[in-house]
């Protein structure tokens, strides 16, 4: 097994390979205006630093969000061409999770991550492998309880939910713990069949999760021009 | 010509998803995922409608233009993409995936200027283009004059809209005239049965000297005579008004264009972009270059319109011509200058 993961739902453009037993390399940049030309060449640094060939690669996930749309797609349509050009499954893998995964808690919490506009995307979770309900997108203050929270949401807001609650686990979704959280999966008889199914518990097919309609009027009469 | 690259061409700098292969100069496939239907309820383009769109319709529209070329991705000698100008989030998702077929078919990549290959397009119905030539690119998003030394290579702007692009005049004339989006095949389909001569509209930078349009004011005049009748209780004829106002439009086109021809010495006009299937500026366009000694070319209207096999054919002359590929961390130019053919 040989997975290529990466992320770009967040203002980190990610990416990471993976055996099955352990990380093989893993590079970050935090960049949040130019996930488009930072991908690739992060994809690149991977590759060179495990050693390994594109063409070992035997399954592709990216991220599936919720994050920022435009850099959010550029993860997605890239691992759905890298995916079919190399003729091997892409899968998506919801963003949270991955924070979720890499944030080294044992015990339940919330994971928000910056859905700009003074909201958050957020998830709960049981522990980091099981996601209880999210990913859906609120305003801070309107987060549930007292758990933990952990991703750049909860530190950009940790005055209204409470610093206390805040904690030091990394801010962003890191493509080590993309990967090794599907390599997990991967291994699985009927992997496929059930993620086209729609009914695995991590693995999506690699597709947007927006939680937000586009923002667009239905225009009403033609303005007049005249006075 | 077996020996020449197959170019898989990939376009979405506005609504449509295009992919296009050719060899060479021969056209070996052109599909095409359009989300207009989404967008027409809105009375124009949204961006992230488009976005969203591109990103379902990109990679089953690869597939589709393989299968009808007949052809594997192995196949594949080099990719080219639309990277800029256009909607910034629409075009990333196209340079992404392009960087993506190429890096994972390993084949090189290049990224170019959306108007230049509506240019080079021609050549895969009409054969290579003269150097130089005169271009008019018409659509909803751009109004450009260009003179072309060499598609590949040279490029010069001459003229173009100083505020409304001729595409976004014929859509927003069509709506105060209570006609669909996108308003250009409308408004050519009620003008059949009008008369161009009936109302006098205004013709922006007619005769000002330059060789820039401007297309607002007409538009203006177009929403004041029809409140104005309105107001009266008057009823409105919708093809004498469609017929006048268009009749207004391509009378500066066709004016402005032979005058760039003039004024450079070039006998040969092009006329791209989706403007370029309205059926009275290929007739007044055709009347005007056969007065005046110069050649006409248009391609059909599937390749008038933004479309993939644009891309490919220019990125197959950028081959041709031993230009450099693109580097894999190109950016997506929304104003991408014409004066850059390739990135
Ligand atoms: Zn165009």
């Amino acid at each position: 097994m040989l997975v290529l993961a990466f992320d770009t739902a967040t203002p980190a453009v990610t990416a990471a390979l993976h055996d099955g037993e352990r990380v093989l390399a893993e590079s970050t940049t935090v960049d949040a205006r130019r996930h488009g030309e930072l991908l690739v060449p992060t994809i690149e640094t991977v590759l060179r630093e495990a050693g390994v060939a594109l063409g070992d690669v035997t399954a592709v996930v990216a991220g599936s969000g919720p994050g920022p749309y435009t850099g959010l797609r550029v993860g997605l349509v890239t691992a759905q061409a890298l995916a079919t050009s190399l003729g091997v499954p892409a899968y998506g893998v919801c963003t949270l999770d991955a924070v979720a995964y890499g944030s080294g808690l044992a015990g339940p919490f919330l994971v928000a991550t910056d859905a700009r506009r003074k909201e958050v995307f957020w998830g709960h979770y049981e522990d980091p492998r099981v996601r209880l309900s999210g990913p859906s997108v609120d305003r801070p203050q309107d987060l549930p309880g007292e758990l933990p929270l952990v991703g750049a949401g909860a530190r950009m807001y940790a005055e209204i939910v409470g610093p206390s609650r805040v904690t030091g686990a990394p801010e962003y979704p890191f493509a080590g713990a993309l990967a090794a959280l599907a390599a997990e999966q991967l291994g699985e008889p009927d992997v496929r069949e059930v993620v086209e199914s729609g009914t695995h518990p991590v693995l999506s097919l690699p597709r947007p999760i927006y939680l937000r309609r586009p923002d667009a009027q239905v225009p009403s009469a033609p303005k007049k021009v005249s006075a | 010509m077996r020996d020449e690259p197959l170019v898989l061409g990939i376009e979405t700098s506005c609504d449509e998803t295009g992919v296009g292969i050719v060899r060479g100069h021969t056209l070996l496939a052109n599909t095409i995922a359009s989300s207009v239907e989404q967008h027409a309820r809105f009375g124009g383009v949204v961006p992230e409608v488009a976005s969203r769109a591109h990103l379902e319709a990109m990679t089953p529209t690869v597939e589709r233009a393989l299968e009808q070329a007949g052809l594997r991705f192995a196949d594949i000698d080099a990719i080219a993409v639309t990277a800029g100008p256009g909607l910034s989030g629409a075009l990333l998702v196209g340079v992404a995936a392009a960087k993506a077929y190429s890096l994972g078919l390993g084949v090189p990549l290049y990224g170019v200027n959306h108007l230049a290959a509506h240019v080079a397009v021609d050549q895969l119905e009409h054969g290579a283009l003269p150097k130089p030539c005169i271009a008019m690119l018409v659509s909803g998003g751009h109004s450009s004059l260009l003179l072309v030394p060499d598609v590949a290579k040279d490029i010069v702007s001459l003229g173009s809209t100083v505020d409304d692009a001729a595409g976004e005049a014929f859509d927003k004339v069509a709506r105060v005239l209570g006609l669909p989006f996108p308003g250009g095949p409308y408004i050519d389909r009620a003008a059949q049965d009008g008369s161009g001569t009936a109302i006098a509209f205004p013709r922006g930078k007619h005769d000002d000297g330059t060789l820039d349009f401007s297309f607002s004011g007409l538009k203006t005049a177009v929403a004041r005579w029809v409140e104005a009748r309105e107001r009266n209780g008057e009823s409105i004829h919708v093809p004498d008004v469609a017929a006048s106002f268009q009749e207004a439009v391509v009378d500066v086109l066709t004016h402005k264009a032979l005058q760039a021809c003039r004024r450079h010495g070039v006998r040969d006009l092009l006329i791209g972009g989706g403007v370029a299937a309205n059926s009275r500026l290929r007739a007044l366009a055709q009347e005007r270059c056969d007065a005046a000694g110069v050649r006409l070319r248009v391609p059909r209207p599937g390749l008038c319109t933004d479309n993939g096999a644009m891309v490919a054919t220019l990125g197959s002359d950028l081959v041709a011509a031993g230009v450099a590929p693109s580097l894999l961390d190109i950016p997506a130019d929304s104003s991408l200058p014409i004066t850059t053919v390739h990135v």
